[in-house]
Order: structure tokens, then sequence, then C-alpha cells
């Protein structure tokens, strides 16, 4: 054999290694069926990553339940807006849990300043109080999505005083010889694919249509383009890899759009969708002025953005809760543990004392 | 003068042979009057002689290849550039995100008008040259034939690619009154392109022309298979011979029909083979290009159109049905 063909052999041998060791999944792979079968409605999964994953979304141990009764926190401390419906020790046990969840390195002068509890004076415990109306309205108004399961603060915090899965609007300030596109670069968001990597602006701030494909077999006036199908393909993607599903999951792949044919948990997800777009424009963009007050977060708190590039807050999608399983912490039902967060009040009971103490 | 591996012996010359002769460089027949001259001369390349001819050159470029060659370029800068800008012309970025990377075609709004360049105007300037220098190539192929006194089903081939090229990036876009359905260049996003044309079609698997492209295509693999094992296995009696074992059938010929027609009853001829080749692999774009053409003109949901045909079948369901929940009053949008 020539030299030539040798270098060659070789090149190409040692191109092949490096596609399979960094472009495979190592195996073993477990399909399982979940329809008919022959019509490939299955789930795939790999043993040893869901392993990973299952060990990465435990609930933490939840602190012994605090006696119900006694004194009203309302009546014992100032300023308590939300929370006043507990008693001082169930008060005492959420305000701990609370700091757990969200900010374990700072503690509670992460929210709090330490001189005078009751003051709003911290911005966070501004954001604290509005992001507990949320969990409010989650859980009683959206059981569709989350069933009697329900949420807490650390089902997106897991610890971090910003949810490690969040989205901004995507800036793309493109000079010169290529517009703006929005799509065809790698990027997590779509799972590896080209497809637009912010399909969250029109879907799950605004509420753009995403159903594409028509609903009678002829043309009948269906505008929508293979580009526009290309964004709510990519909305897809990021649920089912922010799920660790597979399209079945949800869809029967022979009729996408077909609802007598799609599995329940379609349901689920439709709820979740607009559930993700209540949040995102009732509870988290009304709060870009506070962050935009202090966009590297507080003095003395981890010191990191609190807004996107283009300025606007950082908001929810699906993988904020989910982190890679199809219920969060594979459906653990944390919230029971926590009796507190189910007595939030609908509404702020007082403003006198914030009043006092500005 | 026959060049020797060390470990060389004397063996039958097959088609696949380990054997290679060199004679004098053959640049080919004399051509016709008013050609150009045919270019760069004659080298030798081994590797080259173990697949196929180790003679490289000359080539004839002619005006239409020289054309053809110069619109090629054009359209592979025009993109190329595209995508370089999109990594703000970092070439490291340009090189890892390759196969993401793409020129797109206009948006919806602009129908058939021509946009601003960075808007897609570019997207149009890379298809014009890209189907210039392709229909150049063709007429290449087409006069290479004539002048070496061939039949033109190499060109009539070719036709057929091209004409599937067409329907995607031209004549469906017309009739659809916009440039945004055609598809972008570029290797992942034509990929996703393709998924999500199938998609906001309703499943393209249900659309009968694109099932007959599926079966020409396999079926090619097929047949380029059974007849490639029949003449190498036939190569000890001289089966790669096959023109002329169509004139004078000798124990090849005899040998490889009886095999099929053992094996499953009928042999399709030395001649005719070939004939089966060419239609198989033609008739898949041609039938695909049929498919494409009538999708979001004539049927806008293959699968509803399936089942308004009674061809899609309906099974089992292992689960409750739930119903759309749009459709309740009252629900969020």
């Amino acid at each position: 054999m020539s030299l030539t063909a040798k270098v060659g052999l070789a090149f190409a041998g040692l191109l092949g290694v490096l596609v399979v060791l960094f472009t495979f999944e190592r195996p073993p792979v477990v399909s399982t069926q979940n329809g008919f079968r022959g019509t490939a409605m299955e789930q795939v999964v790999n043993p040893r990553l869901r392993a990973v994953s299952v060990a990465a979304n435990r609930v933490p141990a939840a602190p012994d339940a605090a006696d119900a009764e006694g004194d009203k926190a309302s009546e014992v401390f100032e300023n308590v807006q939300l929370l006043g419906d507990l008693s001082v020790a169930q008060f005492g046990r959420i305000m701990q849990a609370m700091t757990e969840w969200v900010a374990p390195a700072q503690g509670c002068n992460y929210c709090h300043n330490p001189e005078n509890m009751a003051s709003d004076e911290v911005y966070t415990k501004v954001v604290t109080r509005r992001m507990l109306s949320m969990v409010r309205t989650i859980n009683t108004d959206w059981t569709a999505h989350v069933a009697q399961t329900g949420v807490t603060c650390y089902t997106c915090h897991r610890g971090q005083p910003v949810p490690a899965e969040n989205w901004s609007t995507l800036v793309e300030n493109r000079a010169g010889l290529a517009g703006p596109t929005g799509q065809n670069l790698a990027s997590d968001v779509t799972a590896g694919t080209s497809l637009p990597r912010d399909p969250f602006t029109p879907y799950l701030l605004g509420d753009r249509n995403i159903r594409v494909a028509s609903t009678g077999s002829m043309p009948r006036g269906n505008t929508t383009d293979v580009r526009e199908t290309e964004w709510s393909y990519a909305l897809m993607m990021h649920m089912s890899d922010s799920l660790g599903v597979n399209c079945t999951f949800c869809h029967n792949s022979r009729a996408f759009a077909s609802w007598a044919q799609s599995p329940a948990p379609r349901l689920t997800a439709w709820h979740g969708i607009r559930m993700v777009r209540q949040i995102n424009n009732d509870y988290i963009v009304p709060l870009t002025p506070v962050w935009a007050a202090n966009p590297r977060g507080p003095a003395d708190g981890p010191r990191m953005a609190r807004l996107g590039p283009g300025g606007d807050a950082l908001k929810v999608n699906c993988a904020t809760c989910h982190q890679g399983a199809n219920k969060p912490f594979y459906g653990a039902p944390m919230a029971a543990d926590y009796p507190e967060l189910a007595r939030i009040s609908a509404a702020p009971v007082t403003r006198r004392a914030e009043a006092q103490t500005r | 003068m026959l060049t020797k591996s060390e470990d060389w012996k004397p063996e039958y010359q097959n088609l696949f042979t380990r054997v290679q002769v060199r004679g004098p460089a053959y640049p080919g027949v004399p051509l016709p009057a008013g050609d150009v001259p045919r270019e760069g001369g004659t080298r030798y390349v081994h590797l080259f002689g173990r697949f196929g001819d180790a003679q490289v050159g000359p080539i004839y470029l002619g005006q239409l290849g020289i054309l053809s060659i110069v619109f090629g370029f054009i359209a592979f800068e025009i993109i190329g550039l595209n995508m370089l800008a999109q990594v703000n012309w970092n070439v490291w970025e340009f090189i890892r995100q390759l196969f993401w990377l793409a020129l797109e075609p206009p948006k919806a709004e602009y129908g058939l008008r021509i946009p601003p360049l960075r808007e897609g105007g570019w997207w149009l300037a890379a298809g014009f040259c890209l189907t210039v220098s392709m229909l150049l190539w063709w007429a290449r192929t087409y006069r290479r034939a004539r002048q070496l006194g061939m039949g033109t089903h190499v060109a009539w081939a070719f036709a057929a690619a091209i004409w599937l090229y067409l329907v995607l990036g031209f004549i469906r876009p017309i009739l659809m009154g916009s440039w945004s359905e055609a598809v972008p260049f570029g290797i992942f996003p034509h990929l996703d392109w393709t998924a999500a044309f199938s998609i906001r079609y309703g499943n393209l698997f249900y659309n009968p022309f694109h099932a007959l492209s599926i079966v020409f295509l396999y079926g090619s693999v097929l047949l380029f298979a059974m007849h490639g094992a029949t003449i190498l296995a036939l190569g000890r009696y001289g089966g790669e011979r096959e023109i002329e074992l169509v004139l004078d059938r000798g124990t090849a010929a005899e040998r490889g029909g009886l095999f099929w027609r053992w094996c499953m009853g009928f042999n399709a001829s030395f001649e005719s083979i070939h004939r089966w080749a060419w239609w198989f692999a033609v008739l898949c774009p041609l039938t695909g290009g049929i498919g494409i053409l009538l999708t979001g003109t004539v049927v806008d949901n293959w699968y509803l159109w399936a089942v308004d045909r009674h061809f899609a079948p309906a099974y089992p369901q292992l689960w409750a049905p739930i119903s759309d929940p749009a459709l309740v009053q009252g629900a969020p949008r």
C-alpha cells in the first residue's frame, strides 16, 4: 500500500472514531411500547442516563411539620401580606424552607434587611412575594397541568437564586450580508437541530398559533408555511428535550395534529403551555423594572445577570420546572409536605406596614 | 508495462483486479472541428486504479463546462459566504457549525417578489446560479454523449434529478405564490425543512407518490446489488463482458440467467437489466417530484386525504381518547 493510501486510511479511521465517540450516545437503549403494535408508539430511554436524571431530580427531605394552631403570623409580625394566615410556627418553617430552596448560601439576608425583617427595601423580597402569588395560582388554577402534585419554590429554584433553566428573547443584531433568521446555529434549546432558537417569545410569551397542519385534506386557506412550521417544531423539540420524552409521549406520530389519536399527556401539556404563558405574562414580565434596577442582583447576592441580553426578564419554559423529567422530580409530591403553601393569601392582606417601613 | 506489488502473483484478471495495466496515455477519440481541446494532460494514480481507471485526464472542459463551473462556483460562494457571515466571519465557528448553517429563502411576506439581498435575495441569487450551472452541466452531458456518438441516457437520467430540484426550489414555490415555500441551502437545515414539510402537510408517508419514490429508491438499491453481485459472481466466466454476451450468449449469461430463474422464477436479460436499473433510478425523482408538486397545491393534509380515500388503516387505541381542549367553551387560547 502506498504512503498516501495509508495516511488517507488512518485519517478516515481517526475521523470515524472521533465521530462515534463524540456524537453517539453510548448504549444501552430501552424502548417501551405505549401504543398499538407496529405503529412506532414507543418511548426510548437510556437507563444509564435516566439514572443520572433521577438522581439529579430528588426532593430534599422536608423539615418536621409545624403546628398549624397558635397565633397567626399576621398578628405577630409586621408587613406579612400573603402568609398572614399561617401560624407563627408554620411561618417560620416555610421561611426556613424557602431560604434552603432559593438562597441557601446567602441565607435570610438575601431577601431581608436583618435590622428590620419587615422592610421591603431589599428588592428580592418584593420578587419573592410575587412568586408566592404565582405558586398559589399554579397550585389552585392550573390543576389541569400540575394536578394534585403541585409545585413549590424548589420545583424551579433547586437551591439557586435564579432557576438554572430560563430564557430571554433572542437578540440577533446581524448587520451586513446575512439578515437575522433566528435559526441555523447549533443550540441546546432545539436539542441539536438547526431549528429556530427562540420559539419561546412567540409561543410562551405571545400566543401565536402552534397548530400548523390543516384540518381538512384539501387546501382551504391555511397559509402556514414550512418556515413557520419550523418554529412550532422547535417548541415541540424543546418540550420533548426538557421532559426527556419522545414525540410519541404526547402525539401519535402518524397524525401529529389528531387529538382523537393522541395519548393523554398531550392534554396536560396543552394546559402547561397556557400555564407558562400566564406565568410569564402575569408574574415574570411585570417584575422587569425591579430587575432592571438591580440587573446584577442584590449587593450581597450572587452577582449574576437578572435580565437577558435584550434587557428583558429571564422567563420560564418547560425545562424550568421539568429539568429532563416528564414530571418534575419524577412525580414526587413535594408540595404535600408543605401545607403552608396551600394557605398563601389570594391578595396582599395589608399595605399599611409596608407604608410605615418605607 | 505492468506495475507489481511486492507479493505479486499472476492471477485471473477479474473486474476488481489488483493488477494495473498501464499502456501509453490514451487521450480519447479525436474531437470534431470547433470543439476546444482537452485540458490538463495525463497522469496516473495507483489508488484510482484500484477502483477504476488509473489514468486521470485529459478532461474536456469546453464552453458549457467552464460556464457551468463558473455559475456553480458563484452559487457555492454565495452560500458559503452567507454561512460565514452568520458566524460573524469566525472561521473556527464556521467549521464547527458548518452542518447547522444555512442560506434561507425569503420570508412569506415577500411572496414571489425579489427581497433585499440579506432578507433572502442571496438565496434567490444562489438558486439562480446553481440552476444555471446545473442546466449547463446537463447540456454538457447531452452534448458530450452526442459527440462521442453515444445515446443520451445519462443526460435524461440527470434531467430526472433536475426535475425534482426544480420542483422543490422553483416550480412548487411559484404555484404556491411564495419563495418561502422553497428549501434552504444547508445540511441540517434542509433536513429539518423536510421534517417540517411532512408535519405541515399531514405526514408525507400517506402521499402515494412519495411511496412510489421510496419504492424506486430502495428498488434501485436492490437492483444495483443484484446486478453487481451477479456480474461479479460471473467474472470467472467472463461475465463482465456484458454487452458481448447480449449478442453472443455464453456460459456466463446462461448461468446468471439460470441462477435468478431458479431463485425467483424470472430473470432479466443481460440487456434488459440495464433498462430496469435506469428506469428505477429515473422514476425515483420523477415520482418524488410529482408528490412534492401535489403537496399544498392539491392536497393539504396527506393523512386526512388517506382517511378520505379509505386507505389509512384504523388501529385499536390502547388509551381513552381525548378531545381538543381548545374546543371547550371558555378555554384559554
